[in-house]
């Protein structure tokens, strides 16, 4: 018991670092993951057959495949295949690799959440506003956009949840995430060596979380309840 | 001169010809009903006057100047649309009020994205307010202005919508089965409003079920039938001397029940 009250603050601190980063991960991923999302969505529902086949083509690819595989092509492709190391050895670099491949993997199931969340919304609201002589553009930033958030706030909020312990896959490229920091005391790290307790107790770290994101998401779904 | 001129307009969707060639003018302030049954073309009608659809071929010119002329293909040009648009208006049949807004956001939106694109949003907005709290006056609503659509009944709804149309200041407002979609109960607080808006001498276009409100409010009416103006002219005249056989057929069925 003794030393585990010893080991806690320095486990804690290890761990308080690696969570910086997961929690890094976890807002650059949605912040370019919801836009990116959005163009994939307009792509899969273009008139223009080519646009739209090759969009479903790169969708099925990426939701068909782990997105473990994704993260380990997009960092070692470029320096052992190419020969041409893009993203240096550092943590920085692995960081950048672990965030595009985030980015993309995510845009890919949102876009299919906005396509549906963009199809629910009746042709009766499109018609409306045309004939009031708005634009297209206008008409989605006004009428639907709004409606669409409505629709698909549940099932986004799965996907963010889901991403929220998704982020420890960024390990397979070393990024120093949570559970990264957790597992190096089995091996030895701030002298401490053959500890799985810290492994696990990384797993409240998650927990507290997805509580906090539960109910931030909870909030704007209620905020949204004011028509439907 | 006629303020609405429409000439052999002609429709198909796949391999179903919907309009046959509709010819028909309209003058300034009058009202024209269009009956017919269900699947005669009615709505098609509505939603090629509205831009809303493409006609394969005719033309239709407001006010003298040709908006669309399907043999003119610089008339077709997607850019224009807009503009052209806004010599119409269209009440639909399930009102498509926008869920998110207001009422009285309902009838400005509108109004207000035109105004801010031609940076005079900050000049007009008095204006603009002022002429939608006037319009709630006149469909009977201001005490409803902040309501959103779902706290209205389908009546309310309508009317809201009614005066969504009227604040672009269409030449020609056009109304698809606008009470078809209400409870006998409430059909009467719509047509009552379009019935004050014929007073006003508002040029209309109403396709409608409703054969009494067809009869008494409107100046002209038209009886299409299987894509084609069967027969058209003065309503008292049609409806209570139709000269055509499928008119009697039509009319008999509403006058029984």
């Amino acid at each position: 018991m003794d030393t585990f009250l010893q080991q806690l603050p320095v486990v804690v601190n290890a761990l308080n670092s690696g969570f910086v980063q997961t929690l890094k991960l976890f807002s650059v991923t949605l912040l370019g993951a919801f836009p990116l999302g959005l163009i994939i969505a307009f792509g899969s529902l273009s008139k223009i057959k080519a646009i739209s086949l090759t969009t479903t083509f790169i969708i099925w690819i990426i939701r068909g495949t782990p997105l473990m595989i994704q993260l380990l092509i997009v960092y070692y492709f470029p320096g052992l295949v190419l020969h041409s190391p893009i993203w240096g050895g550092g943590e920085q670099g692995r960081f950048l690799a672990a965030s595009i491949a985030f980015i993309i993997n995510y845009a890919c199931y949102f876009s299919e959440i906005y396509r549906g969340g963009i199809l629910s919304v009746p042709v009766g609201q499109n018609e409306a506003g045309l004939v009031l002589g708005m634009t297209k553009k206008q008409i989605f930033f006004n009428v639907t956009l709004l409606q669409m958030i409505k629709r698909i706030v549940p099932p986004i909020s799965n996907e963010i949840i889901t991403l929220v312990k998704d982020t420890a896959l960024a390990r397979i490229i070393a990024l120093q995430e949570v559970i990264w920091a957790g597992q190096a005391f089995m091996k030895g790290s701030h002298g401490i060596s053959g500890a799985i307790w810290p492994l696990f107790f990384t797993a409240f770290y998650y927990l507290i979380f997805n509580g906090i994101v539960t109910v931030l998401l909870g909030r704007l779904e209620r905020k949204l309840d004011y028509f439907r | 001169m006629p303020i609405l001129e429409v000439k052999d307009l002609r429709k198909t969707f796949g391999r179903i010809e919907v309009l046959k060639g509709i010819d028909f003018s309209l003058e300034h302030g009058e009202a024209l009903s269009v009956i017919g049954s269900s699947g005669s073309g009615k709505t098609t009608l509505l939603r090629c006057l509205n831009f809303l659809e493409r006609p394969d071929s005719g033309s239709i010119a407001v006010k003298g100047e040709v908006l669309l002329d399907c043999a003119d293909p610089s008339t077709l040009r997607e850019s224009q649309i807009r503009r052209k648009r806004l010599h119409f208006g269209l009440v639909f049949q399930q009102f498509n009020l926008f869920p998110q807004y207001t009422a009285l956001d309902n009838v400005m939106l509108a109004p207000r994205l035109l105004a801010k694109e031609n940076n005079t949003w900050d000049t007009v907005r008095h204006k603009v307010h002022d002429e939608a709290v006037e319009l709630f006056r006149q469909i009977g609503l201001s005490d409803r202005m902040n309501n959103y659509p779902h706290q209205l009944s389908g009546g309310q709804q309508q009317r809201v919508a009614i005066a969504r149309a009227l604040i672009m200041h269409p030449d020609i407002l056009c109304f698809d089965e606008p009470t078809s979609a209400l409870d006998p109960e409430l059909t009467g607080e719509v047509l009552r409003v379009i019935r004050g808006l014929s007073e006003q001498d508002t040029t209309m276009i109403i396709v409608t079920h409703e054969m009494e409100f067809a009869r008494d409010v409107a100046d002209k009416v038209i009886f299409m039938d299987g894509g084609r103006i069967c027969e058209q002219g003065d309503p008292r005249e049609v409806f209570s001397n139709p000269k055509e056989e499928r008119t009697k057929q039509f009319l008999s069925r509403y006058s029984h029940s």
